[in-house]
């Protein structure tokens, strides 16, 4: 039963310790928003009178030319084909490059820190600007567009997959260990039966995400449906622009739904 | 121990037939890409080209840094970090009556979440780098475009974010403000956003790693920051001020990346 | 210890303070809630109510407070019908009412004098919440709660610092700090260790007996049950199979509360 009193509630409430982590947060916040407003030249009040400018170019997108649609279907097959072997060379660099830094593989911490390091300098370049730079080495045309996007893929998959890779159960490695195996073996029968799937929902996860991504890379001179978007925007066809706007709209949907299927299937 | 002098028994087949064809499925998305694509045309002197490259982004035109007019690698670089930071600060601020719309909580109806959500989508494959020529003609070219390209876009993937965070959100604290004494609103403000305002922080930092990225790119259309530098050096072939703007770039993004993550760990 | 008036189930002369009136519950998707439940509570009362899982128990303390609506009946808190009451006054009820849940329910993420503030929330306006301004009279308020069980020294450390019996304590304060007539403790102990058990339960019992709060508790335990209790209430599939002073609850009685298809069977 209750053995003892309860305790006497007299004190009177400290005083709170001072909170100066959060003060600090909050001021450097006020000062960044404050700093970039001026830095950007924020005006919102400017954007609200020319609003109309906008709503002018929305208008003309509600009134897509369905026209146009038949011409737009061939750069859209060009996009697709380039997101599928983009993805698919990047990928297959990506695979064999994670087991190299991944540091329950290879224990020379030296290796794979510096594969590491040129890992993450590569997933920091953005997409559109390493497809502008091949379009400056090897021209336009969808080559640029391929590159950039096995490139972009090596980047995304091979984090993926590494971070994987270091997080499978070492059990089975040790079990193999024991039992002689080299490090092929072990790689062979000890982690490749764990991660595959994992391979699979991240490659078909990056063929989304470059479908996304290889709309636009035509806007630099990287073959695909960007070429006409960019021809369209430059010659102030909105109506054409909606169209296309559209129909990557309908193709990422499809893609999206069929890639989650795949990857609930084969997972 | 047994006889074993059993024979193996035949594996048990379960049904693999969808396996089978989402492989083959995937086996000839691939080949029909490969097959259907015209020859690997490149420049003949591409070669070259990679080349001066290569020497220019391992010459960077240190002059290029600071040269004090407004127009060097610092001031653009710090440009696109502003563009990136306000548009992403502008999108959290809408996103959040869009998030509450996409929640799929247990007292909405079906088709509110679902067209909320719907409508994420599409802004989220809306590109943006047409939004921000849109933007242009509105506000002129200028890094405020920017600003609004990233706000707007962003907001789809930052909405659905939220959204999730919302819909994850447990809501025993809720009932016990509820059996307090309390109003809906007393719920929401001693309760929901409580919890709910770390994830929210957490999810408007990564957001923000993503806008560093996006910032970069809208100066191929003149929405401010570095990419109109970068398009004007890579047209003029003047390698070794690509390699310097490159080479900021790479640091910049790091180092928003590096800083940004740490926070996000600490607020988890 | 008690030489004063704990009122002993014996025909109290008193108003009961909870009072159940042919109170039925059938959930939306037609599951039986309750099934014409008739029961007295009197002041200063320690009534356990034991039961399988799924038996209604919890739906019998959350029909108190009305965190759950009933089909047909009535309860009435204090002479006042909970059943029947709207906006204002329901709120009113419910803040005469502390609740204890067997998740804790705090805002993990907030600091305790936060979490056993809330309980005040019934005593002010909304408009006050939404800037979190409690008076300094209820902050002291809400620290006597805490050190009434023994956490003073934790006031300003948030609540995911503290582990599960001392959450549960913090919860208990936060159910003082309310004022109440009535604490309702909805398996409070079933996510703790038998030692912290013990401490929530004991500081529940001088609860009781030194503030004369009524406490309304199910337990999974039996023994908890025989040892805490003045007096037991077995409810089986929805309906009241037994009610009476922990004296006369037999281990024939018992068995035959915990008797049923129901194969869920736990406790003692």
């Amino acid at each position: 039963m209750a053995d003892r009193k309860m305790a006497a509630p007299q004190m009177t409430l400290p005083k709170k310790p001072f909170g100066w982590e959060k003060l600090i947060v909050t001021i450097l916040m006020i000062a960044g928003i404050l700093w970039s407003a001026g830095e950007t030249n924020v005006d919102i009040p400017m954007f609200f009178a020319n609003f109309d400018q906008f709503m002018k170019i929305f208008d003309q997108m509600m009134s897509p030319d369905w026209s146009y649609t038949s011409y737009v279907i061939a750069p859209l097959i060009e996009t697709i084909k380039m997101a599928v072997i983009g993805t698919t060379i990047g990928a297959l660099v990506a695979a064999p490059y994670a087991f190299l830094v991944s540091r329950n593989i290879i224990q020379n911490r030296f290796v794979t820190g510096i594969l590491r390091f040129i890992l993450n300098i590569i997933r920091t370049i953005p997409d559109l600007l390493l497809a502008a730079l091949f379009v400056a080495v090897v021209g336009i045309g969808p080559v640029a567009g391929i590159i950039t996007l096995a490139i972009f893929t090596f980047g995304m998959v091979g984090k993926l997959f590494y971070e994987a890779v270091e997080t499978i159960d070492e059990g089975p490695i040790e079990a193999l260990t024991a039992s002689g195996a080299n490090k092929w073996e072990i790689v062979r029968y000890a982690v490749i039966p764990q991660v595959s799937s994992y391979f699979v929902s991240y490659f078909l996860y990056a063929f989304e995400i470059n479908v996304r991504a290889s709309t636009v890379l035509g806007y630099v001179g990287a073959g695909g449906i960007g070429v006409f978007l960019q021809q369209a925007l430059g010659q102030f066809r909105y109506d054409r622009v909606s169209i296309m706007v559209l129909v990557i709209f309908a193709v990422v949907l499809v893609i999206d739904y069929v890639s989650l299927k795949t990857r609930e299937v084969l997972m | 121990m047994d006889a074993t002098n059993k024979k193996l028994p035949p594996r048990e087949r379960k049904n693999e037939w969808p396996k089978y064809l989402a492989w083959a499925f995937v086996a000839a998305l691939i080949i029909w890409a490969f097959v259907g694509m015209p020859a690997f045309a490149i420049k003949p002197n591409a070669g070259q080209i990679g080349g001066s490259i290569m020497s220019g982004i391992f010459h960077p035109d240190w002059a290029y840094v600071y040269r004090g007019d407004g127009e060097d690698l610092v001031s653009t670089l710090l440009q696109t970090i502003a563009i990136a930071f306000i548009g992403t600060f502008i999108s959290a601020i809408v996103s959040l009556p869009f998030a509450f719309w996409a929640a799929n909580t247990k007292h909405e109806f079906w088709l509110v979440t679902r067209s909320g959500k719907f409508l994420l989508t599409a802004i989220r494959t809306f590109p943006e780098i047409v939004l921000a020529l849109m933007f242009i003609k509105a506000v002129g070219p200028s890094a405020f475009a920017g600003v609004l390209a990233v706000g707007f876009h962003s907001v789809g993937m930052l909405a659905k974010l939220f959204s999730e965070a919302i819909e994850n959100l447990d809501n025993g604290a809720g009932e016990s403000v509820t059996s307090a004494g309390g109003t809906r609103m007393d719920v929401t403000m001693l309760a929901t956003i409580p919890q709910l305002l770390p994830e929210l922080i957490s999810n408007t930092l990564y957001r923000f790693e993503l806008a560093i990225r996006s910032a970069s790119i809208l100066g191929i259309v003149g929405a401010g920051g570095i990419g109109t530098p970068l398009i004007f050096a890579i047209s003029a072939r003047a390698w070794s001020r690509v390699g310097i703007i490159l080479l900021g770039i790479v640091i910049m993004v790091t180092l928003v990346d590096f800083i940004s993550g740490s926070i996000r760990k600490k607020l988890i | 210890m008690a030489e004063q008036q704990v009122p002993s189930t014996t025909a109290a002369p008193q108003e009961p303070i909870i009072q159940f009136d042919h109170v039925s519950k059938v959930y939306d998707n037609g599951a039986l809630g309750l099934k014409d439940i008739n029961l007295k509570i009197y002041p200063g009362e320690f009534v356990v109510v034991i039961g399988l899982s799924g038996a209604g128990k919890s739906t019998l303390m959350r029909s108190v407070n009305r965190l759950h609506d009933i089909t047909s009946g009535d309860i009435q808190i204090g002479g006042r019908s909970i059943t029947k009451a709207k906006g204002k006054e329901l709120l009113e009820i419910r803040r005469g009412i502390g609740m204890i849940f067997q998740n804790f329910n705090l805002v993990k993420r907030a600091s305790v004098l936060r979490n056993v503030l809330t309980g005040r929330v019934g005593y002010y306006p909304t408009w006050k919440m939404i800037f979190g301004l409690f008076s300094p009279e209820d902050k002291q308020r809400a620290y006597e709660s805490l050190q009434r069980v023994d956490l003073g020294d934790k006031v300003y450390a948030r609540a995911d610092e503290l582990s599960g019996g001392q959450q549960q304590r913090v919860s208990i304060a936060r159910a003082l700090t309310q004022d109440p007539q009535i604490i309702l403790a909805d398996e409070p102990v079933a996510s703790l260790d038998p030692q912290t058990t013990r401490h929530v339960m004991d500081d529940l019992k001088r609860i009781n007996e030194e503030l004369g709060i009524t406490v309304l508790i199910n337990l999974h335990s039996v023994d908890l049950a025989k040892e805490y209790g003045s007096r037991i209430v077995g409810i089986r599939a929805g309906e009241k199979v037994f009610d009476g002073p922990v004296a006369t609850a037999d281990d024939a009685t018992i068995s035959e509360i915990y008797s049923g298809k129901d194969t869920e069977k736990e406790g003692a």
